[in-house]
């Protein structure tokens, strides 16, 4: 019995302490001193209107744009993701038949559309949000983005190098081609 | 592929130098000697002590200390698991979600308070902010706090001192290790592009017209001790492969540290406080080397990729299903590898689309829980298994089994025998079970040798306390939340019972003078025994199981 009104003491005492003052502690700092990045690192355009948030991916399927990695989830768009948002992942195993067709398919048609399929490409993502791409996969589209787009290899390559987020300090982690922020960028042309 | 491995051997190398520091303040913490904290911490903890009524911390006996234990955690389950209920009237629900039915809420309860973090959910579709925050986030904490409280309990007692106060230590782990760490951790994460907002998700029209969904919430502070106190219960369903709790690789680089800095320094507070740090070192090396000789394993598996689909793509390309392209095969590897070591169960990239090699591997990692090892219990059966070795080198040389200078003896031998032999019976009895129904119960996703490993995976997650999951199963059935809850709480409980009544039992004995002919702990030769009996007594008993799963299945991919 004295346990249980210790127990019960002390969790009502440290559930003050964590999960009361400690999240309003870290809420405060983020709201004020970084509230880009507590809000969701929001994208806005000229008119304010928000457009996405720099570290979430879009479905992109016009030529004129990059190509985002496949998602299972189609990036938390449509009626499926609302009012929440979602995020998942394929979950298929490596000798999963359905894994291979669904890789077959899109390798067959990333060359009928003359994009090399790269693994960056065909395997889904883990979030189903991947803001990036892999270099490769991002090489591998400019030749069509550039024609659509009118403008020359090199300029869509310096846009490239511009959206790519490198490792940290140079070595942890591999090279990111933000599509999104890419693809406004060319909107932006 | 160098590049890889530079990555891995940095991240080493960082965690080699900052786990003896944080394992010697913790040693410190627990000693009660002064730390550069005690400024900031002993005005806050004088407050919570007399909030909970424990100011005079008198010491408990086993039995006591397991009772608090016992009550304490069933406390917290009825808590959460009445905000579960209420969550459809409480506050902070900006989606208007319902509560969530009885045996899900249960399992989530069951599951947060073991520190196991196993979900059947996702957390954007299920869980309210409030419910996140105020019972999830919370018991993270809490739970983590238990663990480190026991493996305290238990070392003292080896060493002959007594148990000490559970309530004492379950407040100064909070306030001087979890939360200090984590207030620095969220910090920085939210600094890295973390949320911490309670506004309801935002909605956006793409580029191409869809209309998106961002979930966001209050991330940063949940995300931060989901990994110091190896909960690894993610926010969103996705766990750290989203981009809002793992947006870069500052914070996959913290995130990971982070998992893996508690459980390895835990073995130098053991060894400082058990007055040998050559032990903690020896210890320390034994676990480091066998951690990097899975994850350079589980990375070159990955790197070299899926053979059938680099028929399709011509020439060898890694599998990054279900990774992320910002950490790709080498740092969501190391990541696989610490996560199921260290009773994590946080993911950056899904487990279920690893290829064999890594699936065997981070089976492995479950049936061992010893990799590290869950947040104090890992450090604890690393020590059950030194009384295991002592025990049989004692028998092997004709030699009267000691350790730290007390007598090993027939209690001993039953309590650290029925610790070990719990973990397979809460996996492989229901997993047997389950795989005699497999239409009916199962809910395996992917076909042939993998959807057993599936379901292997899932209880032998839940009874190591991990969390992790091949996440394709579909869990989210009644039998699923109730079978894999009593995997749950038989992990956790029995081997805390039987660690305390061991520590207990110990601390009563009278030591024996250190002579010539006792069997010294703390050579490289005894750690060689150690580690060989570690892997016999794991590949004896699970060996069959790998067959069954990774090992068909890596055949049968060619």
């Amino acid at each position: 019995m004295q346990d249980l009104i210790i127990s019960i003491r002390s969790i009502a005492t440290l559930w003050i302490l964590t999960a009361f003052l400690y999240p309003l502690l870290i809420f405060l700092i983020g709201q004020t001193a970084f509230s880009y990045q507590a809000n969701g690192s929001l994208l806005r355009n000229a008119q304010g209107e928000v457009v996405g948030s720099a570290l979430i991916g879009q479905t992109f399927t016009a030529d004129e744009y990059f190509w985002s990695r496949p998602s299972v989830i189609a990036y938390s768009e449509g009626d499926d993701a609302s009012p929440t948002g979602l995020s998942g992942s394929s979950n298929l195993a490596p000798d999963n038949p359905e894994l291979l067709e669904r890789i077959r398919a899109e390798a067959q048609r990333l060359r009928s559309e003359r994009t090399e399929p790269t693994a960056g490409l065909l395997y889904a993502s883990g979030s189903g949000l991947d803001p990036h791409i892999s270099p490769t996969a991002a090489e591998s589209q400019v030749e069509r983005v550039a024609q659509v787009q009118g403008l020359s290899v090199d300029e869509v390559r310096s846009l490239i190098a511009q959206h790519t987020d490198r490792r940290f300090l140079g070595i942890f982690g591999e090279p990111g081609v933000n599509v999104l922020t890419l693809n406004l960028a060319l909107d932006s042309l | 592929m160098l590049q890889g491995f530079l990555q891995i051997a940095l991240m080493l190398a960082i965690l080699v130098t900052i786990a003896p520091l944080l394992g010697r303040y913790m040693a410190q913490v627990f000693l009660g000697e002064k730390t550069w904290l005690d400024r900031v911490a002993s005005p806050v903890e004088r407050v919570v002590f007399a909030g909970s009524g424990v100011l005079d911390g008198r010491p408990m006996t086993g039995g006591q200390y397991i009772r608090a234990v016992l009550v304490s955690n069933l406390v917290m389950i009825v808590l959460v698991y009445a905000i579960f209920m209420l969550q459809g009237v409480l506050p902070l629900n900006p989606t208007g979600l319902k509560a969530p039915s009885w045996h899900l809420g249960l399992h989530t309860a069951i599951s947060f308070v073991t520190n196991t973090d196993q979900q059947h959910y996702s957390g954007e579709t299920t869980y309210s902010y409030f419910s996140q925050v105020g019972a999830l986030g919370f018991l993270m904490f809490t739970s983590a706090a238990t663990g480190i409280a026991v493996a305290i309990a238990f070392i003292r007692g080896l060493t002959g001192r007594p148990l000490g106060n559970f309530y004492t230590d379950l407040i100064v782990s909070l306030t001087r290790i979890l939360l200090p760490i984590s207030i620095v951790g969220a910090i920085a994460l939210l600094i890295a592009g973390v949320p911490e907002t309670f506004a309801a998700p935002a909605q956006t029209t793409t580029l191409e017209g869809a209309t998106q969904f961002i979930a966001r919430g209050p991330v940063a502070h949940f995300e931060v001790i989901k990994q110091l106190g190896e909960n690894g219960g993610g926010f969103f369903g996705i766990n750290s492969a989203h981009p809002f709790e793992n947006p870069n690789n500052f914070s996959n680089l913290l995130e990971t540290l982070l998992m893996l800095v508690i459980p390895a320094g835990l073995i130098f507070t053991y060894s400082i406080i058990a007055g040998n740090s050559k032990q903690g070192w020896l210890l320390f090396w034994m676990v480091f080397i066998v951690f990097a000789v899975f994850t350079v394993i589980t990375a070159v598996g990955e790197y070299q990729g899926n053979p059938l689909v680099n028929q399709v793509l011509g020439n060898p390309q890694p599998n990054l299903e279900g990774k992320e392209t910002r950490f790709g095969p080498f740092l969501t590897s190391l990541w696989a590898v610490a996560t199921t070591g260290t009773m994590c169960g946080a993911v950056n990239g899904m487990h279920d689309s690893l290829m064999p090699t890594g699936g065997f591997m981070t089976l492995s990692n479950l049936f061992l829980q010893i990799v590290w090892g869950g947040q104090g219990t890992g450090t604890a059966y690393l020590f059950v298994y030194l009384i295991l070795t002592v025990f049989l080198t004692g028998l092997m040389v004709g030699r009267t089994p000691e350790f730290l200078s007390r007598k090993i003896e027939k209690r001993e031998i039953v309590l650290a025998s029925a610790i070990l032999l719990v973990h397979p019976i809460a996996i492989l009895i229901p997993a047997a079970i389950t795989l005699t129904f497999p239409e009916t119960l199962a809910g395996i996703s992917n076909p042939g040798f993998h959807g057993i490993s599936q379901v292997v995976y899932e209880y032998a997650s839940a009874a190591a306390n991990n969390g992790s999951g091949f996440e394709g199963l579909g869990d989210a059935t009644l039998w699923w939340n109730l079978s894999t809850s009593f995997s749950l709480l038989v992990g956790r409980y029995a081997p805390i019972v039987a660690l305390i009544f061991l520590a207990a039992g110990m601390a009563r004995k009278q030591t024996v003078p250190e002579t010539v002919g006792t069997l010294r702990t703390d050579t490289t030769l005894f750690t060689g025994v150690t580690a060989g009996a570690i892997l016999i007594l794991g590949a004896l008993t699970f060996l069959p199981v790998l067959a069954l799963g990774p090992v068909a299945e890596a055949f049968n991919l060619g």
